[in-house]
């Protein structure tokens, strides 16, 4: 009946993520603590996805509280609450006939969705944006998913691919493959930190001639888990590739406000495109994709993310549509948190001064991270790191010994896994490897979150040079 | 919605454009893109709501129609047609949103002491954080506890539950990983004729092969394993029938199955090496005499070794039906039975794809399954929100059903359980004709006459599926009792109207 042979290809192809092990290994060392087993550490650090709250970083005030006050409408009565919590909270009740535990329209609800036009155009200098190209669902990676699925073309000769970074995060991956879609990998430059570069991508194009039929180029900026946050020539690099090589564009920028470097600033593909002006702004088709997972709020668990559709051909929207209908709609909180990142609180409202406070206390630790993290990291004897301009992690490079690879390799598992669950076991400190990420052969990598409270990455870091001091005497 | 790029407030499109110049090919048209996609259709959703929610722009507008607000009886959303939120769950959930509340007096204690527990099984104490892709674990745990109280102590594994965003996640989640094969081995799955239509557009979406099986309305919807027999053997001739999908209390017809009913598909299953998929998400809206909900999962196990430890499933569940009503939280769960481990591994896999369900929906179904229990301070306003739900809905089935069936040209089946009717119409044969003009259906012609005269937006039947020459539409019971009542009156007068015009 179900047994193996009998399950859909694309998710068998799916690769078993490295991480899951390591989580579940996570699980265990956190019930032997919990049943008194003795360790080095009192608790295992857990930052191997990218979870704000999960590092300590605290929740925005007013988001939660216009959240509560949604949930619960008794709380519109409160002294606690300031007057435009209430006002945001009746705002958003309105729309929704009183409940948020109604549906909405498919797409989202209508006044949310104008806020994100509102948005879009305000952070792209005043170019304009349609509701209509606008669908909310629980999660960009869902977004995704829908438009990955409508881009797979079985009728074409050769399967369907879309050209991917390396290193790119499991998630993308995963969503790939589920839909049925080959990957094209292009090679992020290490040494120029992590740059994109023209040439690379025509070299994985050509590779694709008569392989797969690839119909878009996915790429991520900032970047995820490289922390390149890409210039203005570099988008207008790709824009120039997608035109000529008719390519559907893909840009996942929802680390758009995790930008730390200090020469860094973040412009979105959609910006650039209208400002080159035709034939490029009226013809090379995008998805561009925003989330409330991350930047200054962190709301994961919401799970509210969006897409913003250009230049896709009218019939095709009406079939994008349909997709996102049998979803039905995106969680209301997902919607919520959407509306209250687009919209925060203005200058002139109550809940302006702690908002600002709050999210600047969270923009300096980030960029404070980064830097601290980047050099502590670079220090330590085998490891070097790429800067972090921009997004949630580093990605440092680990040259193995010969010793600790062949170990490695003895007990089944790729180099950076082994070396990350010995990290585990020994340190508790949970880390990705990047054997998840596609990474250039022979290359080992960790992924870590530095979007944590300070505390935690400080504690982090001291863990690392322990163990990677121990490691490395141990397989030299 | 055209391909034109505004910048800076002027409209500007490329001169090709504008001299209607063959425009530079699109990557993504309507001949590359996914096949599969365009054969999705969803009625619940479709072109018919569409044009309801472009009515309601207009009335917004200050456009002058016969009506002044469009009804929309379409959709189960029991809170967009007035039903109250439980107030325990609102309380919890608003203190799992922003936990300074723990502070404030007016939050009972049980409360508090559920939101606290939910927190501490949250990521940094936040739902804000990721939860694992299959649901935070003391959830699934309490979810397990439910099912074994709900099925007389018949254990439930805590690792056979996935936690989902709303039933529909799990549903479509299943169908993912069940459909393969090629030509004549392409998986085929069987769905109730009428079903609810987020099955057909998945099954489209999937390329795999639907199998249609007959509710026989002439039964009060009752299923017939005799159909079911015939259907399969039909199918076997050109797929390879792998799934069996039931929806029980039913959507859109309501009716509850019979133990004796579900033991008959059990061991046709089992007989035919079936995957049964049982959505139970109305589990607890029973209204009829006589009728009780059992779930696949106790008759399985009640029926014996023989068949709990072979007959493999999936059952739902989900926050938005039943009491709660709660949609917009996007909640639910699915619980397997005799899956393969290494069939579990790939789910795994799958479930990631979406990270993780919204944490407030898992929050939500949490209370659910472990509501107040009668020493607790809430107990007594929470049974009394639950019963007065589940009564009003109750009353409403009960004064449809009979107001359908005192109109010349309806006949409606009981309302047994579920939130919907599905009455049959009969449509005069110059208005099918007309319809036939139109290129509509017919029964889609009859709706769409409704919304534009009368404001109420209704689904038709074909959107469900029905026997060839039976026309229907699927309402719902949810609007308050009085408007329930008007809108009963005009639909009542509009076919009045209708049948003359095309007689």
């Amino acid at each position: 009946m179900s047994a193996p042979l009998q399950i859909n290809p694309n998710v068998k192809n799916i690769q078993q993520v490295q991480n899951e092990k390591l989580a579940r290994l996570a699980e265990q060392i956190k019930e032997d603590i919990r049943r008194g087993s003795i360790k080095s550490f009192k608790e295992v650090i857990d930052v191997s996805w990218g979870n704000p709250h999960n590092g300590g970083l605290k929740p925005q005030t007013f988001v939660r509280q216009v959240l509560a006050a949604c949930v619960y409408p008794e709380l519109l009565d409160s002294e606690q609450l300031e007057a435009d919590v209430k006002q945001r909270a009746q705002k958003l009740l309105m729309c929704v006939g009183g409940s948020i535990g109604s549906y909405t329209n498919t797409a989202g609800i209508p006044e949310v969705v104008q806020g994100i036009t509102e948005f879009i155009s305000r952070r792209d200098g005043g170019v304009p944006c349609h509701p209509e190209n606008i669908f909310i669902s629980s999660g960009s990676q869902w977004c995704l998913s829908n438009i990955l699925r409508v881009l797979v073309n079985t009728k074409a000769l050769l399967p369907t691919a879309v050209l991917s970074p390396v290193p790119c995060h499991p998630t993308m991956m995963l969503s790939l493959t589920a839909e049925g879609v080959i990957p094209v990998p292009y090679h992020l430059c290490e040494e120029e930190g992590w740059a994109l570069k023209g040439e690379e991508l025509q070299r994985a194009l050509q590779s694709a001639h008569g392989v797969c039929n690839p119909v878009a180029l996915y790429v991520i900026n900032p970047g995820n888990p490289a922390g390149l946050v890409q210039s203005r020539a570099s988008i207008q690099e790709i824009i120039r590739f997608v035109y000529e090589r008719r390519l559907f564009l893909l840009a996942d920028e929802v680390y758009q406000d995790c930008v730390c470097g200090a020469d860094s600033q973040f412009i979105s593909y959609k910006q650039v495109l209208v400002e080159m002006g035709p034939p490029y702004s009226d013809s090379v088709e995008l998805a561009s994709f925003h989330s409330a997972s991350k930047g200054m709020m962190g709301e994961c668990g919401l799970r509210g993310g969006y897409v913003e559709l250009v230049n896709v051909d009218p019939a095709v929207m009406e079939y994008i549509y349909m997709l996102f209908s049998m979803d039905i709609c995106a969680s209301l909180s997902g919607q919520m948190a959407i509306d209250l990142m687009t919209n925060p609180p203005q200058p002139d409202e109550p809940s302006y001064p702690l908002y600002w406070q709050e999210k600047e206390e969270i923009r300096r630790t980030l960029v404070h991270n980064a830097r601290k993290a980047i050099e502590a990291v670079n220090l330590l004897v085998g490891f070097s790191c790429q800067p972090v301009h921009g997004g949630a992690f580093m990605f440092p490079r680990v040259n193995l010994p010969l010793r600790a690879i062949q170990s490695a390799q003895e007990a089944g598992l790729p180099p950076d896994m082994f070396y990350c669950m010995r990290l585990l076991e020994e340190v508790g400190l949970l880390v990705s490897p990047g054997c998840d990420y596609q990474q250039e052969k022979g290359t080992y990598h960790i992924r870590i979150c530095i979007m944590v409270q300070e505390e935690i990455l400080d504690e982090l870091l001291r863990r690392l040079k322990i163990f990677h001091t121990k490691f490395m005497k141990e397989f030299s | 919605r055209l391909p034109i790029l505004h910048v800076r407030g002027e409209t500007k499109m490329s001169q090709q454009a504008a001299n209607g110049d063959r425009c530079r090919a699109k990557v993504l048209t309507v001949e590359t893109m996914n096949p599969n996609v365009k054969r999705v259709e969803y009625a619940v959703r479709g072109p018919i709501v569409q044009r309801a929610v472009q009515l309601e722009k207009e009335l917004k507008q200050g456009a002058k129609k016969p009506f002044t607000e469009v009804i929309k009886a379409n959709i189960g959303d029991a809170h967009a047609m007035g039903q109250k939120p439980i107030t325990f769950f609102r309380q919890v959930l608003a203190l799992c949103a922003y936990p300074a509340l723990l502070e404030e007096e007016k939050f009972p204690e049980d409360a508090k002491q559920r939101a606290r527990r939910i927190l501490a099984a949250c990521g940094g104490h936040s739902i804000g954080a990721y939860s694992a892709s299959q649901g935070i674990e003391c959830i699934r745990q309490d979810v397990s506890r439910y099912i074994e109280k709900r099925d007389g102590g018949i254990p439930s594994n805590p690792d056979n539950i996935y936690l989902s965003t709303g039933a529909s996640d799990a549903i479509v989640t299943m169908l993912k990983l069940l459909v393969c094969g090629e030509g004549r081995q392409r998986t085929g799955v069987m769905i109730s004729i009428p079903q609810y239509p987020l099955y057909s557009a998945a099954l489209a979406d999937l390329a795999a092969v639907q199998i249609n099986y007959y509710l026989d309305e002439d039964k009060s919807w009752s299923l017939d394993v005799a159909e079911l027999r015939r259907s399969l053997n039909a199918a076997r001739e050109h797929c390879n029938p792998r799934v069996l999908c039931i929806i029980n209390p039913g959507n859109p017809t309501g009716q509850v199955q019979s133990r004796q009913c579900i033991e008959d598909v059990i061991r046709f299953a089992k007989e035919e090496r079936l995957f049964l998929m049982a959505d139970e998400v109305y589990q607890d809206n029973v209204y009829a005499e006589g009728c009780k909900f059992h779930s696949f999962k106790k008759v399985l196990f009640e029926m014996g070794p023989e068949y709990s430890s072979t007959v493999e499933m999936a059952s739902f569940h989900s926050t938005s039906k039943c009491f709660m009503g709660e949609c917009g939280f996007r909640g639910g769960y699915m619980e397997v039975i005799n899956m393969d481990p290494a069939v579990k591994a790939q789910l795994i896999k799958l479930v990631s794809v979406r990270l993780c369900p919204p944490v407030p929906g898992q929050a939500l179904m949490d209370l659910v399954v472990n509501p107040p229990q009668p020493d607790e301070p809430s107990y007594t306003t929470f049974v009394k929100e639950k019963t007065a739900v589940l009564a009003a809905l109750a009353e409403k089935a009960s004064i449809t059903e009979q107001a359908f069936n005192t109109m010349p040209g309806f006949t409606c089946n009981p309302v047994q359980g579920a939130m919907y009717t599905f009455p049959r119409i009969s449509i005069p044969q110059k208005a099918i004709d007309k319809a036939k003009e139109l290129g509509q259906v017919p029964d889609m012609f009859y709706c769409m006459k409704l919304l534009e005269e009368e404001g109420i937006c209704l689904v038709p039947g074909s959107g469900f599926g029905q026997r060839d020459g039976t026309f229907h539409f699927r309402m719902t019971i949810l609007p308050p009792t009085e408007k329930l009542k008007i809108v009963l009156q005009r639909i009542k007068d509009f076919h009045l109207r209708f049948t003359q015009e095309f007689s």
